[in-house]
């Protein structure tokens, strides 16, 4: 190969460059690092914490096509405790400090989520 | 050198498929993902009220004028927090019109006077073959297993084919945010509101029937609109049907709507 030093250094460097964000997101940030207020002194969510932190997102979506297409509108968590399928009445009961919850970690991880264009955020009226 | 490039290029392909697999993997996107992702199960609530169809059936022979279906309104406006909006741009769940405007394929020129002149009230038919629920394009309105033709809000795109193929004009398009002309507090907390874009209309209160409770309609008319299963013999509603005569909105369209009116 001619300037094979060259070429493979480039290689290499193109290489980290495009999947630098994978590395950067492996370097032990955590989301404690949000600032994030969890609610009251509960150990688990629905499910447990570490599922719930990767998780929540797709098991609202879940849930929306559970309760809203099969009319399943309860859930009954890997613990056996039932709980009724609602972002509005059962998540916001618990999770009540928007600011302080829901957004700091949202904000920290530049997703913008539009829930709240229609579901109605705790302590605001509408 | 001909044979070594070859090679590269296996060797590349093979990598990038491999590595596109395993990008997928992680983002969760094969088979697995769509099998559900939660470690629980799914199930009704105890005292969700079940139908294999639901269906309304309204006397109207009890109520006098328009006046008299105004609280039915405004329960059904304030169980979903329906905003008040005057013109071609108002939200309808449950509304009232003349005979007219609501059994127009009706030929009877000499009618009597009182089924002519009274007002009815209006709504989603929950049709058995809903032609908006045909032409949705993102699958946003769906027909579920007891009949009632629901609305995911989540996934409508605001193309308006529903009320393009709904025969009844019973979708409403929010032109603008709904929340502008709510009061705040909104009438019921409990239940949100819709989003600038997405269509909307009455969903025979499934969030209520789950809790075990009749439609907001219903209960403010004080035993005036019978809500049933259909196919039980037995039901309220059917015996209501039974006893009286009953007509529905437009049958001859084939859209066999779901809510009949005593007449
Ligand atoms: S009345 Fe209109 S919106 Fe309701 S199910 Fe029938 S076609 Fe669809
Ligand atoms: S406006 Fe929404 S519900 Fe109606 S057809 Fe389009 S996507 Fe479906």
């Amino acid at each position: 190969m001619y300037n094979a030093k060259a070429v493979v250094a480039g290689i290499i460097i193109f290489v980290v460059l495009c999947t630098s964000p994978f590395w950067a997101g492996r370097t032990g940030q955590d989301y404690k690092k949000t600032g994030i207020v969890p609610p009251g002194d509960e150990k688990n969510c629905v499910e447990n914490v570490t599922f719930m932190r990767a998780q929540h997102m797709r098991l609202l979506n879940e849930w929306r096509d559970e309760a809203l297409r099969k009319e399943n509108r309860t859930y009954i968590a890997a613990d056996g405790k039932k709980w009724i399928i609602s972002l509005q009445n059962t998540c916001l009961k618990c999770h009540s400090n928007y600011k302080d919850f829901c957004q700091k970690c949202h904000v920290a991880n530049s997703v913008d989520p539009y829930c709240w264009t229609c579901h109605i955020i705790p302590g605001e009226n509408k | 050198m001909n044979n070594s490039r070859r090679s590269f290029l296996k060797a590349a392909g093979l990598s990038v498929c491999a590595l596109s697999g395993g990008i997928a993997d992680v983002a969760g996107f094969p088979a697995a993902a769509r099998a559900g992702i939660a470690p629980g199960r799914y199930g009704k609530g105890e005292n969700a009220l079940r139908a294999k169809r639901w269906a309304m059936v309204i006397d109207t022979r009890k109520f006098c004028g328009p006046q008299d279906y105004e609280p039915l309104v405004e329960a059904c406006r304030a169980a979903h927090n329906v905003p008040h909006i005057k013109g071609p741009q108002e939200i309808k769940w449950f509304w009232t019109d003349s005979y007219e405007h609501g059994f127009p394929d009706d030929m009877n020129e000499h009618l009597n006077k009182n089924v002519r002149e009274s007002a009815y009230p209006l709504l989603c038919n929950h049709c058995g073959s809903p032609p908006c629920a045909r032409v949705c394009p993102t699958q946003a309105t769906y027909q579920m297993e007891d009949g009632i033709v629901a609305m995911d809000y989540h996934r409508c795109i605001g193309c308006r084919f529903c009320m393009a193929a709904c025969p009844y004009g019973a979708r409403s398009f929010n032109f603008k945010d709904p929340r502008k002309f709510l009061p705040d507090p909104v009438p019921n907390p409990a239940f949100p509101t819709r989003m600038i874009g997405v269509v909307e209309k009455c969903t025979f209160c499934a969030e209520r029937l789950a809790a075990g409770q009749m439609p907001a309609c219903v209960e403010a008319s004080q035993g005036r609109i019978l809500f049933g299963d259909l196919e039980d013999p037995d039901s309220t509603a059917r015996q209501a049907l039974a006893a009286g005569y009953s007509i529905r909105r437009k049958p001859s369209l084939g859209t066999r709507p779901g809510v009949y009116y005593l007449i």
